[in-house]
């Protein structure tokens, strides 16, 4: 595990000759205080800190900008997104560093000195001030590029180059650290070379736990900006392309590697995601998932084209992309492809794809099938799922709900179709309490009925729907031969009459 | 082990001599005796067949038509529903359990929901294109502008291809000049009751409105039957059952077989004349 960490070190940029010296404040404690100086604020003599009264006293002659965190946020952010094209492993160091994992990048670089270097120029080209700092254990690389001097720790030296750091390193509380200080120890090696229960009995584990990641002994926990890929390739153009058809052939480059290191892994993809960096450090990323393991390039790249073509707004190039990678965010195990001889396994797979290819161009929520549900509620009884999701491993079809099964010779006894909520229409007198109506009248039409069933009373589960009495249905025809499934909501002779309801349409 | 590989042989040769001849010549039935005569057999599989709502609320009827005929086509196999969002909000969304009580097992269902005319076709030719399916229904709302001749033509092509019968329910929409093999109108009949004045199973007033193979202008009421997953004649069902004569709902027939001369076949006729009793 190799960490590179970076503090962009946020500093106020002068502007022209003829400007004043630019401090940036925020108000803290009922007071302005400075908290970011230009340089040349910084030549004149102020440092962050005092307050915006003290300083103007000093120079009177200043200018001043509060502090924006949200755009600091979205800045850092934008900048993460940019050091992706190093590695896809990024950590927002929130509020003012980045922390990249490039374990196995560095061979990109040719050595990880270049890597260091091309990064900070290229951050540097973008107006950015940047420390930079390689080490193995993050919480070593994050202190050194504050408050160190160095640039590449050699892996397992860690201990040895925190030695001459403040105090401040550790990040503790004002106060311990203020504690630690006035105990006449400035430097980390003096926290190290003494018993760590001292320090953890008057400041808590969690004290001693820090001086341990700093130290490369305990292990640091990092949260990715986005999830790591389980496998990546990628390519790298020293002139920037752009025509379509060199996009799709890198694509393609890239989707063979991929499913070629999946080969030799077992593994097939279920979720390949590819990054598009424009050289001038726009990000475009292109997400498909499928509802099974596939690791066969071609149908990956009739994905990718399905979803490339479907795009409201499409991938611009602009001045080309320097670098392509395909990532896999999900993989599972997926054996040796058959002989190809059972012809029904290859069907259900061309059945699979054709579900992939849907939900890839309309979106999964509108490629779905049908799963029942235990339930009376007829509203409840079927639930639309994409037809790309599997059923969880625990799934067992002996406990899960089947669909019911007609009664031979009975007539359809659920409609085709249901209206979501049901719909309300007027009816004539009933002609018994307990009896359909004669006619109804539904969107402005009335409907004669000559032949109905009923009632059928279904009631809400009680848990879901206290108190409610049940609805009592109807199945009708009406004299055209348009068959109906009414309700009857409420009884006659409650507190108010009952109301009738068209829940759904039979064939 | 041998006969495995012998059907998985036989499945790739079917396969092979599918793509090199575009003209397949099978034809499923109906069931219906009538329906069939006059069509030659039944419908062309590897097709498309459009089915109109008798008006908009006659869409329940023309789509449980062409479930209907999916079902006598697909003989088992996966079936793909490509419906446009706003006939489901007209006309209600598709209820599983009542595609169940019609005979088809929404296990073998995949919806796709399309939010406009050119994505159901989009969606329909593509589904089309995959032979393992048994009947791909697709159905666009109205008549939109991207569904003329030259995309029905690719639509039956898709379908002459892949050997996967392709039902087109319109409703809401008039007919336009289609690659159609067929194309059916229908409106819900009124069924056959049960002695408690129960709607029975599903009728259907079938007009076949145009066909390639030249017998058109006919008309007939089908009922189906889930558990058979089959039409049936209702006129020739009566008199073989007389054992339930419901007053008032026959209608003479003087021919007394299965067929309906095209003079009387009036469907409209019949259901005058039930009605009146």
């Amino acid at each position: 595990m190799r960490q590179i960490a970076q503090a962009p070190t946020w500093q106020a940029k002068d502007g022209a000759q003829d400007k004043p010296p630019l401090v940036i404040v925020e108000k803290q404690k009922g007071a302005m205080r400075l908290v970011t100086l230009s340089r040349v604020a910084r030549r004149a003599g102020l440092m962050p800190g005092i307050s915006l009264a003290d300083a103007r006293a000093r120079i009177p002659d200043l200018w001043v900008e509060e502090i924006d965190h949200a755009a600091d946020a979205a800045l850092l952010d934008a900048i993460a997104e940019d050091c992706d094209r190093v590695t896809p492993i990024v950590m927002v160091d929130a509020p003012d560093g980045l922390l990249l994992d490039i374990t196995g990048s560095e061979h990109l670089f040719s050595d990880e000195a270049k890597l260091r270097t091309g990064l900070s120029q290229r951050l540097r080209r973008a107006g950015m001030h940047v420390r930079t700092v390689i080490a193995s254990a993050p919480d070593a690389a994050r202190a050194l590029a504050r408050h160190g001097n160095v640039a590449i720790v050699p892996p397992g030296e860690e201990a040895a180059f925190v030695r001459s750091l403040p105090i401040a390193a550790l990040n503790l509380p004002e106060k311990d650290r203020l504690a630690i200080s006035r105990a006449g120890l400035k430097t980390m090696g003096a926290l190290a070379s003494r018993p760590t229960q001292l320090f953890s009995a008057r400041f808590g584990e969690e004290m001693t736990l820090r001086l341990a990641r700093l130290q490369g002994i305990a292990p640091s926990p990092l949260t990715p900006r986005r999830a790591a890929p389980m496998l990546w390739v990628e390519r790298r153009f020293v002139e920037p392309i752009g025509r379509v058809e060199h996009v799709e052939a890198a694509l393609s480059e890239l989707a063979h590697e991929a499913c070629t290191r999946l080969t030799e892994l077992r593994e097939g993809g279920r979720a390949f995601e590819a990054t598009f960096h424009r050289a001038d450090g726009a990000v475009r990323r292109i997400l498909i998932e499928t509802g099974r393991p596939i690791r066969d390039p071609a149908v990956v790249l009739r994905l990718f084209r399905e979803k490339l073509d479907s795009l409201s707004d499409p991938i611009d190039p602009g001045f080309g992309f320097d670098m392509m990678r395909l990532a896999l965010l999900q993989t599972e195990p997926l054996a040796s492809i058959q002989s190809g001889l059972d012809g029904r396994a290859l069907e259900a797979d061309a059945i699979a794809d054709l579900a992939d290819r849907l939900a890839t161009r309309f979106g999964p929520e509108r490629v779905v099938r049908f799963i029942p549900e235990n339930t009376h509620d007829p509203a409840r009884a079927a639930r639309a799922v994409p037809a790309t999701f599997n059923p969880p491993a625990t799934f067992n079809p002996m406990t899960s709900t089947v669909w019911p099964t007609p009664e031979e010779g009975e007539p359809p006894l659920r409609p085709l179709h249901m209206l979501n909520p049901p719909q309300p229409v007027s009816v004539g007198m009933a002609e018994i309490p307990d009896g359909p109506p004669r006619r109804f009248t539904w969107r402005r039409r009335q409907h004669d009925i000559v032949h109905a069933e009923g009632p059928e009373r279904i009631a809400p589960e009680w848990w879901r729907a206290p108190g409610e009495t049940g609805r009592d249905y109807y199945r009708i025809e009406d004299s055209e031969g348009r068959r109906f499934w009414l309700f009857r909501a409420g009884a006659y002779g409650g507190a108010s009459p009952p109301a009738w309801y068209l829940h759904g349409v039979f064939a | 082990m041998a006969n495995i590989d012998l059907e998985a042989l036989r499945y790739q040769v079917s396969r092979l001599e599918r793509g090199s001849s575009p003209i397949a010549v099978a034809r499923f039935g109906t069931g219906s005796q009538a329906i069939d005569a006059a069509l030659g057999g039944g419908l062309l599989r590897a097709a498309l067949h459009e089915i109109f709502a008798d008006g908009m609320a006659s869409e329940p009827a023309a789509a449980a038509f062409a479930i209907a005929l999916a079902l006598r086509a697909s003989q088992g196999r996966p079936i793909v529903w490509v419906r446009q969002d706003f006939v489901g909000l007209e006309m209600g969304e598709i209820y599983a359990p009542g595609l169940a009580e019609l005979g088809l097992s929404p296990e073998r269902l995949m919806l796709v929901r399309a939010r406009d005319g050119p994505s159901v076709l989009r969606a329909g030719e593509e589904a089309a294109r995959c032979p393992p399916l048994g009947a791909v229904l697709i159905e666009p709302w109205g008549n939109p502008k991207t569904l003329d001749l030259v995309a029905t033509r690719r639509l039956a092509l898709a379908a002459a291809r892949s050997n996967v019968p392709l039902f087109m329910v319109r409703a809401g929409g008039a007919p336009t000049p289609s690659a159609a093999a067929s194309r059916w109108r229908i409106r819900s009949a009124l069924s056959r009751p049960f002695e408690t004045e129960a709607p029975g199973h599903p009728c259907f007033v079938a007009d076949l409105l145009r066909d390639r193979a030249g017998v058109a202008g006919q008309g007939w009421i089908v009922e189906w039957n889930r558990d058979r997953l089959s039409f049936s004649d209702i006129a020739s069902d009566r008199a073989a059952t007389d054992s339930a004569p419901l007053p008032g709902r026959m209608v003479p027939d003087p021919a007394g077989g299965p067929h309906h001369a095209p003079d009387r076949a009036s469907p409209h006729l019949a259901s005058e004349g039930r009605r009146a009793g």
